[in-house]
Parts: structure tokens; sequence; C-alpha cells
């Protein structure tokens, strides 16, 4: 198919639609406007259907029922949004219902601003809402990931019956790149005889619930779900690296962040230096393991985000002490330049190539 | 022999928790009782509140999804769009819809969402164990309003039907109680003419029941009869506050 020019927000859209999802619930936050809008204008040509709701906790309610109604289900929003949508994401999750949510991350914390930000990672992969359950977390870095992304995060989210969050920054959203709508083989669309569609007098009543008053019952929902994780961190990891094995440092960025850090690699070869990428595209499940193939000598890894050091916890447990980890981060809009970044790399070699 | 009375087929065979003399029994009855006489159980889908009533979903025969605290009617609006054949309706406590889900009660009936609410009003949060409810009345005790509540620290007990009568969206509000069999056939009235709002797919409509918490208030199921109808019926008047016009 030929290649159109997009903005990342109206892709996201645009993807939603091609993977089969026919119900938005939305409230308006910058920098993600353009999804609603877009969802708004497109969704009744295709049959489906937008709902401007009162808040962000109504939206990803009105998510829990469309999605426990066995319809293919997404909603949006940045930060201060999300944060909102944390009850209902636990719900959402502990009753085991599929759905796309996507985060154009904005500064914070608090109403912050509506620059670009990564400042909602530990949100984002620890959970946010209460209890211990995790999402499918996808952080694309162009907005031709970010369409192929959100196609494969309704799948992922039917499979696993798990919300996905695809984690991007008002950056992304905000901008326009050509986005091919690759060939492929019809979405995977399993049968959904758990949704609440009516019993028709043919079926034992379904059920959508996240409650287990009995405290065995309780751990063992847990359990499960645990369970369901573990195959998620064996099957979902997705990463992309960069001249890693002989690197003498390695920067770990995400999204955004990572493009800018690939310019700062490219500036850095010419120079003569060896500098590696490990650019995780799923943040849950995190690609802990690619680390290992980093060699005992290297320099350094340094996690370059748009905050103040979230991701490099994670770098961390995967380095565990063999390779020291720096930290390099702007945060309240700002957004790391590549001639930073280098700098950055270039005190870590401490002078010396 | 003739079967004169029998179990309704919208309950499961499931026992309910509820505490003796507690009203959640009867209106659970007269739900399920409604759904059946409409013909429409087998395509119902309930949603289930947090509080006393947050186990209905283990009661209803029908297809039910559990909300978060006061979360039912937008749950609900998401379970009607996908699909609108559908016949969709809420359970709900006091606390649930008149405190911490105002926003999607009056939300839902302002879209005329075609889903139908019953409202359970006891005027305390059961569940918790006896907190005061924004429907509690003045002077009443509550274990978070030990003595009596005071209007200049919490406000007047909230009227959710008079209030919701005022939206466009909302076609039929009603308000009814069950303490009496010719109040609880009453109800069972107001109920079914509600639900068929929502079959005609003419817009929202809720049914407001007067309840008694006899565990929480303090009295015998008996005593508590007698309080609802001393003290909340004056301040909660009963009666039909909307229906569509005749012809509409
Ligand atoms: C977000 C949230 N806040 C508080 C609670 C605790 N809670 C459970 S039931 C309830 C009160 C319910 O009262 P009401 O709706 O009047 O129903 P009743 O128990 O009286 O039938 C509360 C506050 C909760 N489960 N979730
Ligand atoms: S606590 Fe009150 S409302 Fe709850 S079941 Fe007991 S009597 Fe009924």
């Amino acid at each position: 198919m030929a290649k159109v020019l997009m903005k990342g927000n109206e892709a996201v859209g645009a993807a939603a639609i091609e993977a089969g999802c026919k119900f938005f619930f939305g409230y308006p936050i910058t920098p993600q406007n353009e999804i609603p809008e877009y969802m708004s204008r497109e969704l009744p040509k295709v049959g489906g259907m937008f709902v401007q709701a009162e808040s962000e906790i109504a939206a990803i309610n009105m998510v829990y029922g469309a999605a426990g109604a066995g319809a293919r289900v997404m909603t949006s929003s940045s930060s201060p949004g999300i944060s909102l949508k944390q009850e209902g994401i636990s719900y959402i999750a502990g009753a085991e219902l599929p759905c796309v949510i996507v985060n154009m991350m904005r500064g914070g914390p608090g109403l912050g601003g509506i620059q670009p930000s990564q400042t909602d990672y530990f949100q984002a992969t620890r959970g946010g809402g209460n209890g211990d359950y995790r999402l499918l977390v996808l952080a694309p870095a162009d907005v031709q990931e970010l369409v192929d992304l959100v196609i494969e995060g309704f799948d992922l989210a039917d499979e696993y019956r798990n919300p996905v969050m695809i984690l991007g920054d008002g950056m992304i959203g905000q901008m326009m790149e050509p986005v091919e709508f690759k060939e492929r083989e019809k979405s995977f669309l399993p049968s959904k005889a758990w949704a609440t569609t009516g019993t028709n007098g043919n079926r034992k009543p379904n059920i959508i619930n996240s409650l287990y008053l009995n405290a065995e019952d309780l751990e063992k929902h847990n359990t499960n779900l645990q369970a369901k994780y573990k195959k998620m961190r064996e099957k979902e990891v997705r990463v992309e690296s960069y001249k890693i094995e002989d690197a003498d440092i390695v920067i770990s960025a995400y999204g955004t962040t990572a493009r800018i850090a690939k310019t700062a690699i490219a500036k850095l070869e010419k120079e003569g230096y060896k500098v590696g990428l490990i650019r995780p595209i799923s943040l849950f499940p995190y690609p802990y393991e690619e680390f290992n193939k980093i060699k005992d000598d290297c320099k350094g890894v340094l996690t370059v985000e748009m905050n103040t050091g979230q991701m490099i916890d994670d770098v961390k447990l995967a380095l565990n002490g063999r390779i020291p980890a720096y930290f390099y981060g702007r945060t309240g809009g700002m957004v790391p330049t590549p001639e930073e970044i280098v700098e950055k790399v270039k005190e870590i070699y401490g002078g010396e190539k | 022999m003739a079967v004169v009375f029998e179990k309704t087929r919208g309950l499961t065979d499931v026992s309910t928790h509820y505490c003796p003399g507690c009203t959640h029994g009867i209106i659970h009855r007269l739900v399920a009782e409604s759904l059946v006489e409409l013909g429409v159980l087998d395509k119902s889908i309930g949603i289930a509140p947090v509080g006393c009533a947050v186990l209905a979903y283990n009661y209803f025969n029908c297809d039910m999804q559990e909300a978060a605290h006061g979360r039912a009617p937008a749950v609900a609006t998401g379970v009607k769009r996908v699909n609108p054949d559908n016949f969709v309706f809420t359970y709900q406590g006091d606390g649930d819809l008149a405190s911490i889900g105002t926003a999607e009660i009056v939300h839902a009936a302002h879209r005329g969402e075609k889903i139908s609410t019953i409202f359970v009003n006891n005027a305390i949060y059961g569940m918790t164990g006896g907190q005061m409810a924004p429907t509690t009345l003045i002077g009443q005790k509550a274990t978070t309003a030990p003595y009596g509540r005071d209007e200049s620290l919490t406000g007047r007990p909230i009227r959710i039907s008079e209030m919701l009568a005022t939206i466009d969206g909302a076609k039929f509000v009603e308000r009814v109680t069950v303490t009496t069999p010719a109040q609880i056939r009453k109800a069972k009235k107001a109920i079914k003419e509600c639900f068929k709002i929502q079959i005609e797919g003419k817009g929202f409509g809720i049914v407001e029941v007067l309840s008694t918490c006899p565990t929480n208030w303090g009295y015998t199921p008996v005593e508590a009869i007698k309080w609802l109808e001393k003290n909340m019926i004056p301040y909660y008047p009963l009666g039909n506050f909307k229906k569509p016009e005749e012809g509409r």
C-alpha cells in the first residue's frame, strides 16, 4: 500500500480502525486531542461509535463495559487523565478484559505542562491503580511503529485478555511522518464466549468481575494472573539493539529519546567512538536479557529519558552491578538534544577513546 | 394443583447474604420478576454496584458485570452502546449513586442513555458498617455522624429523583418503597414501567426505592419499616416525578 503522511495521533486512530476497533470512549486533554477528534469523525463511517465521556473515570468505565460486552475498544489520554483512569485500568486488569489504552505523556506532576515527557514510566510499568497487575506496555519511536504497535496491541489484548498500553508522548503524537498500512493477515479475533451479550436462554449467565471475597480464591486469581504475566515475559519481549556486543558505551532509551540517541550515536561514530543502543519496545515485559550481551569491560550504560530517572531502575536490574549505570534526563517538556547526549557519552569515556 | 406462587426464574438458586429484614431481597425479587414478565431476562445485562448489593451478580439469572464504586452507569453505557438490543440495568445504593457516582448517573441520564437504574436508598452506607450517606437524614446518627447529621457540617440530604427529573434525557423517574404489600405492588408496577421505557427505546429511567438497613440503623426489621415510613417518606416523598406523556 502507498505511504501516507500522517500526524502521530491521527495515525493512532487510523491504526485502531484498521485493527477492527469499533468503540472509542474519551475525554479531551492536550496533547492527544487529535485521537478523539479523529475517532469522532471516522468511527461512524465504519459502523462504530465515539462517545465523549464526562470524565476520564467515566471513559475508562465505558471501556470496561464495552470490553466486557465483547467489543474491540480503545481509549486515549495524557498523563493527568491517565491518572484518573487508573481505577478503571485496575478493574479491567482484574476482570481480565482486553482493551487498548494510549498515553501520550506530558510533563507532571499535577497539571504539569503540555510538552512531551516520559514521566509516567513507573505508573505504566508498575501499576498506578491498586493491586498486583501488569499491562503490556509498548513504546513506539516513530509514527510507523506507532501504527504497527496499535494494530498489534489489539491482537495482544485479545490474546491475553489484558489491557495493552501504548506509551507515547506529546512529540510522537504531534509529529508528521509517512506511514504505510502494511498488508497483513486479518487480525486474530478469538471467540469471546465469556462476554456479556445475553444468555439467550442457551447458557449459564456470564459474570465479569474482579471481586473475590474469599482470600484463597483471590490468591488463586492472582496466581493465575502472574502465570499470564510470566507467559508475556517469555513471549512478548520486544527490543531493538544496535552494535551492543563490542560497544564501549551503550545507550538505553525508548520512544522519542531513543530517536535522539540514534542521532547522537551517528555523530559519535563519525568521531570514532564505539557506542551501542538498546531500545526497549516493550517496557513490560522489559528486555532485561538483552543487556547480558554487553561485554564486561563496557565503560557504562547511559540511560536517557525525559524524566529524572525512572527506566534506569530497570537498566540497573538488568546490569545487576556488572557494568556502571549512568543517567541523563531532561524534564518539564525539555527534550534532550543529540549534542547533550554526545557530551555525556564523552564524559563517561573520560577523554580517552 | 395450580401453582399460586413460585420463585422467579429471574433469580438464581443462590441464597442471598442480606441481613434479616433487609429490603434489598424484596427489591431483587421485583426486578427479577419484572425482567421475566417483560420477556427480557435472556437478553439482560445487569451491572452490580459496590455496596451491599455487590454480589447481585450471583443472584440475578442473567449476564452481569460488576462495576467500580459509583461507575455502574458508565459501565452500562459501554455495554449498551456495543449491543443496543440488550436490556441493560444498574442496581445501585445511595453511597454508590448519590455520592461517589453522582457524575456518572447525572451524565448517563443527561445523554439519555437507554438503560434502567434501580436506586436503593437506605439513607446509610450499609456494607461498610453504617457511615453517613449523602441521603442520611438531618439528626440521623451514623458511625461518621455520631452526634446525628448536622446540616451546617454536611448539608441537607440529597434528593436524587427530584434532581434527575429536571434532566431532559431522563424519561422516567419514580420513588417507591417496599414497606407493605400494597407498596410492594406499586414498586413492581413502577419498575416495569421504567423498564418499558428502555424497551421502547425512549431513554433513561430510574426507580428510587426507599429501603431499610435494620442492621446499621440499629432497629428490628419491623421497627426499621416504621422508622422509614415515619422519617424517610416525609423527606423523600413517594410518587412519579416524570414519565413520557401519553401518545409520545
Ligand atoms: C473507591 C471505593 N471507595 C470506597 C469503597 C468502600 N465502600 C464499599 S461499599 C460502600 C458504601 C456503599 O453504600 P451504599 O451505596 O449506600 O450501599 P449499601 O451498602 O447501603 O447497600 C463503600 C464506601 C469502595 N469499595 N471503593
Ligand atoms: S447492612 Fe443494611 S443494607 Fe446491608 S444487607 Fe444488612 S441490612 Fe441490608
